[in-house]
């Protein structure tokens, strides 16, 4: 079992090493307005069009006001036009089952989880949304919000490697970059891979398959029924499945998301949406190094990263293999671990693998339950959450996240050990570290805040579906990953709600604004400064020193922040558990 | 105000384009080449019998719950579980007295269908729901405890169920990826005699 583990893991490790690398090789043509890729043929036509028809000048830079400017505005306009098409539904075309509008708080709650990335998803997809919301109004975000994180990250990168400079890039030329050269290859080549795994791809209506042997059930109104039909649901699966992994947005096609057999259909396709979710994250860590012109630098954040997942993986599939003690007791099998929630095709370790990566990065998507993993299985997941999703994290999101932990950790022990606080030949002062503080801040206030608004109200407490110390960590669940733009949940918890609407909506607001905002500042103003050769009493910025040093800020900082609470959820869950105790 | 201005006509304009672009374009191009490439797959990987009426999803798990049929997971999807449309599991925590209460009948029942002695371990997929509820797999270890029950109902011997067994059987992807699995649909389908054509 084990020897199986360790090779399984160092494989999946090796093949994400090879893609992050690949992939950041391509990206620095990608994010370089005037790179060459093998595309151009097909794409550059298509990328000079697209700046004509809007009025783009794409040789203009902006400043880092012009260009979080910019950005809002897009960002504005695509959640207006989300909002309203939910909210006037009943008007709009494909709508063959006659959905009527969402209500006010459940279409602002949708816009915004998937303008910001996250596809928290309150709605029941098959019951409440039309064909024309689903492909209009929720799709296009998919790649649009997963586009916009990865150009503040190139723009960061810009202001990294800059010296004295104004401006740190176009939004708009990032943005259509990223777009055609990245998202759309990668997304395409992925989803023909996943159909021929299974998962369909189709305009057809449901199929009807006759069952071999019909079953009776009492309905609600206490009458039986005879089912005799199995409907099948159909559509465009595939190509929604690839974009949803690869920009990390992560909501599903079906309300059962990647553990349903037509988003997910194999061990190899598994490993594949694993593979997509990181692999962008990944080649970002990378193309760090070769943006800054320090390839040593973008590997040993690449490798934090990697240590973190490392950790994560091993602790959450050792409390999933362990299994359920209270089941043992029932004369289950203990050899087979904690099955409830996990579909057998993808077993213990594929499970906790896929729930690792999903909340290390801001994905969000899931092939098993979390809310049904032992207490210290479904902690790694919420811990990853807090961290700020900086273990590969979002795309784009996830590097800018960790950059701002390198800012405070070379901070923090530049004065420690009396070095000058400097970052690739950028001094690091009061006002560079109150825009790195004042992101992580922002993210804790809003996940301790309103979970505690939560827990302290009526309407957060009608929202809890299993009782004792796992209600409060479905609720600092929901809390984590909306906040941190994830998306996935420990579903028990009924969130459509108009208390849990507004303020999920607002979490995810905070954790996605509250964030880019400071680290676009920051980005100004290590843009602005003259960059100094590096000096000996420069703090070093790779190698082991520099490794543990990173490890250490983040873990401190997400400890220090949120241990008591999951003291309070998980860990005290932990410990009633195996004293024999149910709720 | 005016940079305001010319931002908000810049995102109407590119909004609408790459709307084209990636909700029209984008999932139609995969449409063409998916159903040129792998049209089966595409469709729904829908089995047929003979006479060409649909069974059902080679992906999808149904609820067979007579003796002569092996057994799927327990199902949370619909009221009569299997119900593909409203995929879902139980969401129950691994404290909550539900799932101690849901296992614990499951088991009994387990154990009453398949003549096991009360020191006989219960495969724990046997007994626990999936995440999607159509889940249409289950262990070897499952299939094997079930296997005796179905030769005696069909009149088979052990030999031939094994071999069927082993023809829906999957083995974990290079060897490490997954679990190995036993497609219950399909062997269900085939006891039946209902595979004849695709």
């Amino acid at each position: 079992m084990t020897t199986s583990f360790w090779l399984t893991v160092g494989l999946f490790f090796v093949l994400l090493a090879l893609v992050s690398w690949a992939l950041a090789l391509y990206l620095r043509a990608v994010l370089d307005p005037n790179g060459k890729t093998w595309l151009d043929p097909v794409l550059r036509p298509l990328e000079r069009w697209t700046y004509r028809l809007c009025g783009v000048d794409p040789r203009k830079e902006e400043n880092w006001k012009g260009y979080l400017a910019s950005l809002l505005v897009f960002n504005l306009v695509g959640l207006l036009l989300t909002y309203l098409i939910l909210r006037i539904q009943q008007w709009l075309p494909l709508n063959p089952k006659g959905f009527g509008p969402l209500s006010p708080d459940l279409a602002f709650n949708t816009a915004v989880s998937f303008a910001t990335n996250t596809n928290w998803q309150n709605y029941a997809g098959e019951s409440t949304v039309s064909y024309f919301s689903q492909m209009v109004g929720l799709a296009s975000h998919n790649f649009t919000s997963a586009a916009t994180g990865i150009a503040i990250a190139a723009a960061f990168l810009r202001a990294l490697a800059r010296t004295r400079a104004k401006t740190i890039g176009n939004f708009w030329v990032d943005l259509v970059r990223i777009t055609y050269y990245l998202l759309l290859p990668l997304a395409f080549g992925m989803a023909i891979v996943l159909v021929s795994q299974g998962v369909p791809q189709n305009f057809a209506p449901y199929s009807r398959a006759q069952l071999v042997e019909p079953v009776s059930t009492t309905g609600g109104d206490g009458k039986e029924r005879r089912i005799e039909v199995q409907e099948i649901v159909q559509g465009p699966i595939a190509s929604q499945e690839a974009i949803k992994q690869l920009g990390t947005n992560g909501g599903g096609y079906t309300n059962a998301n990647s553990a349903h057999p037509f988003e997910n259909p194999t061990p190899l396709s598994n490993l594949l949406e694993i593979l997509a979710v990181l692999c962008i994250p990944g080649a970002l860590a990378v193309y760090l190094g070769l943006a800054v012109g320090r390839r040593s630098h973008g590997w040993a954040v690449w490798g934090v990263m990697a240590i973190l997942l490392l950790g994560g993986i091993l602790v959450c599939w050792h409390a999933e293999a362990e299994g359920n003690p209270l089941l043992v007791e029932l004369g289950l099998s203990p050899s087979e671990g904690n099955r409830e929630g996990k579909e057998s095709r993808f077993g213990i370790l594929d499970s906790a693998l896929f729930a690792v990566t999903t909340t290390a990065t801001s994905c969000g998507a899931v092939n098993s339950l979390h809310d049904s993993y032992m207490p210290l299985g479904g902690l790694i997941p919420l811990f990853n959450m807090e961290l700020g999703e900086v273990v590969f994290g979002g795309v784009g999101s996830g590097l800018y996240g960790m950059l701002v932990f390198v800012v405070l950790g070379v901070f923090l022990f530049g004065l420690m050990i009396g070095r000058t606080p400097e970052y690739l030949g950028k001094k690091i002062g009061a006002s560079e570290v109150k825009m790195a503080a004042l992101s992580i801040l922002a993210l804790t206030l809003s996940i301790l805040g309103l979970s505690a608004w939560a827990i302290a109200s009526p309407w957060g407490l009608a929202g809890i579906a299993n009782a004792g110390p796992h209600g409060l960590s479905e609720v600092l669940y929901a809390f984590s990953s909306t906040t941190g733009n994830n998306g996935s949940a420990f579903a028990g918890l009924s969130g459509n709600t108009p208390w849990y609407n507004t303020t999920l909506g607002i979490a995810m607001l905070a954790g996605r604004y509250l964030m880019l905002v400071p680290v676009l500042g920051l980005a100004g103003l290590l843009a602005a400064q003259k960059t100094v050769a590096a000096s000996q009493a420069a703090f070093p910025v790779s190698g082991g020193l520099f490794i543990v040093l990173l490890l250490a800020t983040v873990f401190i900082v997400g400890a220090l922040n949120f241990f008591p609470v999951l003291a309070l959820g998980p860990i005290l869950e932990h410990f009633l558990l195996h004293a024999g105790q149910t709720f | 105000m005016k940079g305001l201005l010319s931002r908000i006509r810049v995102s109407l304009a590119l909004t609408g384009v790459l709307l084209v672009a990636l909700c029209g374009i984008y999932p139609l191009a995969v449409y063409w080449v998916g159903q040129f490439l792998f049209p089966f797959q595409a469709n729904g990987s829908l089995v047929r019998s003979s006479d060409g009426t649909v069974l059902g999803s080679a992906l999808l798990g149904q609820n067979f719950r007579g003796p002569q049929y092996f057994h799927p997971r327990p199902s949370a999807a619909g009221a009569a579980g299997y119900d593909a449309t409203a995929s879902g599991g139980r969401n129950l925590g691994p404290t909550s007295k539900g799932l101690v209460d849901a296992v614990s009948r499951s088991g009994a029942d387990y154990r009453k269908e398949n003549l096991l002695s009360p020191d006989q371990r219960i495969p724990a997929d046997a007994v626990t729901a999936s995440a999607s509820g159509l889940d249409p797999h289950i262990s070897i270890a499952n299939a094997l405890l079930q296997l005796p029950r179905v030769a005696r109902e069909r009149k088979k011997s052990h030999e031939e169920l094994l071999q069927i067994l082993a023809r829906y059987t999957s083995k974990p992807w290079l060897g490490l990826f997954g679990d190995p699995v036993v497609n219950v649909a399909m062997v269900n389908w085939a006891l039946d005699g209902k595979l004849g054509g695709r």
